[in-house]
């Protein structure tokens, strides 16, 4: 497939409720683009409807409302319903899924219906080699590991040449060690390939590793698309916030752009037109970092050490927040330590019993 | 929508004989009815029926989990050997072996005699589907359970028990309906049932009714059981998320065990074999010269003709119900298959009798034609194949499909590619289960049979019913060995299941 500009996935208005009582509102107005040739992250709990949007994307399921253009071509709206089959849709499932019945080589082999043996077989060795199983064709399924599982499923949905993919929390039965190489390898395999993704997933290093854009869903809606950075820097509300990582969360004053708080003044990263008003301010751990010329002292209460660096829980006047620091210079407990703010805090409306 | 539809004219149709039986029974009112329903010889009819599916099927619950958990778990020599011979006895019709015991012990008449055929014959219906349960379930369990210091017994009662409970709980009330239905061997061994009583008052009067009031007796105990078993079969919906292929068990080894466990299971064999066998070759050498061989030729070949087609028509019902009860759970999948279970509910002599009256009111072109024959096949052993059926389908995890879908296959091409494909052995081993119990059934082939056809099974009927063990024994024989194939073949698919065969 080409990496042409453009959309590869238009959805939008996606609503889709299922019988029960009271019926179970799944999506609820569900808009999502994708950009050809990029991976997009659904993040969000268990519940919040990410999997139904996938099945609707691929196919499986029909929307109540909305519709779903892939590549251009609408497969779903009103009255149109093009079947899973006739989609070019490739899915991961969680676990893998393969065939039991089929080797390795048939199950890559599956979707290349109508290819003659000897280029069939070579695409299968050349999407083996790409996933880092080469010469894997006659194994059986249960002779695989979990992970090995994994490649061959993203091989055997590569192997069509689908104009996206869709991965359904693909990592989540793996160990973490072996999580993370995967996840980057996937995430090469998808990026030499040029496929367009959609990746569902409740793990936010996952979305924020592996994803070009993450897009948040929560009670059947996406809260905000936005790339890592900008979502990890500037979550559209606290829950996001939380949901995307640790949080320093500080009540303050804002004005003129300036945020006044337990921690001093700070650069505020909202609009500065705006006059004297009580917000709620986000810092990430790491934002905040020892400074022997900074103007706040903070008490060091719990450590909790993670290998490369470490969450310090600190008390400054009567709040506590957290720091992320080296784990080569840490303090001990209940050192004092002067403290410094780097980069802007995120102001939120503030909220009148916002827990700090 | 199609899939509904189809399965709910099948099951339908398979109750026509069963309301007609009740329909017929009350023709005359309710005076005649009650009549029969309250001698004494009913209730008496009704205790022995009871009881003799009581103590049957407790045996044959002992012997068809013990024998399954050797050879499914255990490092017993031979295991490939006991895997195929223990599902042998399934070959053996009732009255086959019934015959050859009494040949040796004429005094085995009565319940004693009727209650050890019965059990040698029927336990494979719990040894099969728990070996099956055996071969599925997750060895991690009981290798926790061993790690955390249980003895191999306690593991078996507190672990692997519980696992195939659902699986033994399935068979052992196949085995119950199996002997409340048995015509074959109760009437050889003497003991009147409830199936040998509606026999005799059916050949015995011009009045037919009380044979049907008693045949709706039979009927309503088996129902009770049927619905028992709808209730497991429910329960047992599972589809095996968990790490894509589960992996072989490895034995657990029997030590000083072996021996004790070889003869246990050798015995079992002497009992179920060599007896029958013994009176068998006894009886082929005395009866060589009496054979018509032509007569012989056009039994077996119409036996085996009957038993194909039946098979094929039985799995072609049972395969849309199979589809819903297994994929669709829900009010309506539930009445589907406990409606189709009813049909097991009908002893042979039952089916046979209300489709003699419903022929000769309705259908009097295919009565006593092969049609209506293969009809009462269908509905007789839909069940059998539904069960074998159910549990494949719903082990194959329905995400298979939709991965067959998104990789350009139709839901059609993806059912059959998948889906299908990973249930062909418990669709093979559904047609080889009726294409043998079609072989070996007696009464309403007796009844139905179209007129100048006979069977193996009605020859060796018509010859002991004369006492002329001789001349029956050629064909006792012959359903032996032609009924040991599909044995042997359903024994070999369990040993060929995807997660076995690492060489």
């Amino acid at each position: 497939m080409s990496e042409c500009d453009g959309r590869a996935i238009e959805a939008s208005g996606l609503v889709k409720s299922f019988a029960g009582r009271p019926p179970v509102r799944a999506l609820d107005g569900v808009d999502l683009d994708v950009d050809a040739g990029s991976t997009v992250a659904v993040l969000g709990p268990s519940g919040c409807g990410k999997t139904t949007l996938l099945r609707i994307l691929a196919g499986f399921e029909r929307p109540d409302a909305g519709t779903v253009t892939i590549g251009g071509r609408s497969v779903a709206t009103g009255n149109i319903h093009i079947p899973p089959e006739r989609r070019n849709v490739g899915i991961v499932a969680q676990e893998g899924a393969l065939f039991p019945h089929l080797d390795v080589a048939g199950n890559i082999g599956f979707g290349l219906t109508g290819m003659p043996r000897r280029e069939r077989g070579r695409r299968i060795a050349e999407l083996l080699e790409l996933v880092g199983l080469a010469g894997h064709q006659r194994r059986r399924p249960h002779e695989l590991s979990g992970g090995q599982q994994q490649r061959v499923a993203v091989a055997r949905a590569l192997a069509p040449g689908p104009a996206i993919i869709l991965l359904d929390e693909p990592f989540a039965a793996l160990d973490t060690g072996l999580r993370a190489s995967l996840r980057d390898d996937v995430a090469g395999v998808l990026a030499t390939t040029g496929a367009t993704a959609v990746l569902v997933t409740h793990d936010q290093t996952e979305a924020l590793t592996m994803s070009d854009t993450v897009a948040v869903m929560r009670h059947g809606r996406i809260v905000q698309q936005a790339t890592p950075e900008a979502l990890y820097r500037r979550p559209v509300d606290l829950t996001t916030a939380r949901f995307t990582g640790d949080v320093v969360v500080l009540p303050g004053r804002l004005r003129a752009g300036v945020v006044t708080c337990a921690l001093g003044a700070l650069p505020a990263d909202a609009d500065s037109s705006s006059e004297d008003r009580d917000v709620t301010l986000m810092l990430r751990p790491e934002q905040i970092v020892i400074d022997p010329q900074g103007a706040t002292s903070a008490t060091v209460g719990a450590i909790r050490y993670e290998g490369h660096d470490a969450l310090v829980h600190l008390h400054v006047d009567r709040h506590a927040m957290l720091a992320r620091w080296s784990a080569v210079e840490l303090p001990a407990l209940d050192d004092v330590v002067t403290v410094a703010v780097k980069g802007t805090a995120t102001i939120y409306r503030r909220v009148a019993d916002e827990e700090v | 929508m199609s899939l509904i539809a189809a399965a709910v004219v099948a099951a339908v149709a398979v109750v026509i004989p069963m309301v007609y039986v009740v329909v017929r029974a009350l023709e005359r009112g309710w005076g005649p009815f009650e009549a029969t329903l309250w001698r004494a010889r009913t209730l008496q009819m009704v205790v022995r029926s009871v009881g003799l599916a009581a103590t049957v099927t407790a045996a044959t619950l002992v012997i068809g989990i013990g024998a399954a958990w050797l050879v499914a778990r255990t490092d017993l020599p031979g295991r490939r050997f006991w895997r195929i011979a223990l599902g042998l006895p399934l070959a053996m019709p009732s009255y086959v072996a019934a015959w050859g015991w009494i040949g040796w012990r004429p005094s085995l008449a009565g319940p004693l005699g009727a209650w050890l055929v019965l059990t040698t014959i029927s336990y494979p219906y719990v040894y099969f589907p728990v070996l099956g349960a055996l071969r599925r379930s997750d060895p991690a369990l009981e290798e926790a359970a061993r790690s955390l210091g249980r003895a191999p017994v306690r593991v078996f009662l507190g672990v692997t028990l519980p696992a195939v409970r659902i699986a033994a709980v399935g068979g052992g009330l196949l085995v119950g309906l199996y002997v409340l239905s048995d015509f074959g061997a109760v009437s050889i061994m003497r003991f009147e049932v409830l199936t040998q009583s509606i026999y005799r008052s059916y050949r015995a009067s011009f009045d037919r009714t009380p044979a049907a009031v008693l045949g709706c007796v039979l009927v309503v105990l088996s129902l009770v059981v049927v619905m028992a078993v709808t209730r497991v079969h429910h329960r047992a919906r599972f589809d095996r998320a968990g790490t894509g292929s589960s992996r072989p068990a490895p034995p657990i080894t029997l030590g000083r065990g072996s021996l004790p466990a070889t003869l246990a299971l050798a015995g079992l064999m002497v009992v179920v074999f060599a007896v029958p066998l013994r009176s068998l070759v006894l009886w082929l050498d005395r009866g060589r010269s009496q054979t018509d061989w032509s007569q012989w030729w056009s039994a077996t070949t119409s036996t085996l003709t009957i038993a194909a087609v039946a098979a094929v028509a039985t799995v072609l019902v049972a395969l849309p119900i199979a589809i819903l009860s297994a994929r669709h759970a829900g009010a309506l999948s539930t009445s589907v298959t406990g409606l189709a279970y009813a049909g097991h509910a009908l002893p042979g002599i039952v089916i046979a009798l209300s489709l003699v009256f419903f022929g000769v009111r309705f259908a009097m072109p295919i009565y006593q034609r092969l049609p209506m024959l293969i009809f009462a096949y269908v509905v007789l052993f839909l069940s059998l194949a539904l069960g074998a059926m159910h549990q494949a389908i719903a082990h194959a995890p329905p995400i298979l499909d939709d991965v067959a879908r998104s990789l350009g296959r139709t839901q059609w091409q993806a059912w059959w590619s998948v889906t299908l494909r990973l249930s062909a052995p418990g669709i093979g081993v559904a047609a080889a289960l009726v294409c043998l119990t079609v072989m070996k059934e007696l009464p309403a082939t007796l009844l139905l049979r179209p007129i100048g056809t006979d069977t193996l099974a009605t020859r060796l009927w018509s010859h002991t019913s004369a006492s002329s063990y001789a001349a029956a024994a050629p064909y006792a024989a012959t359903i032996l060995i032609v009924a040991a194939i599909p044995t042997a073949l359903l024994s070999g698919v369990g040993a060929r299941d995807p997660s076995a065969d690492e060489e």
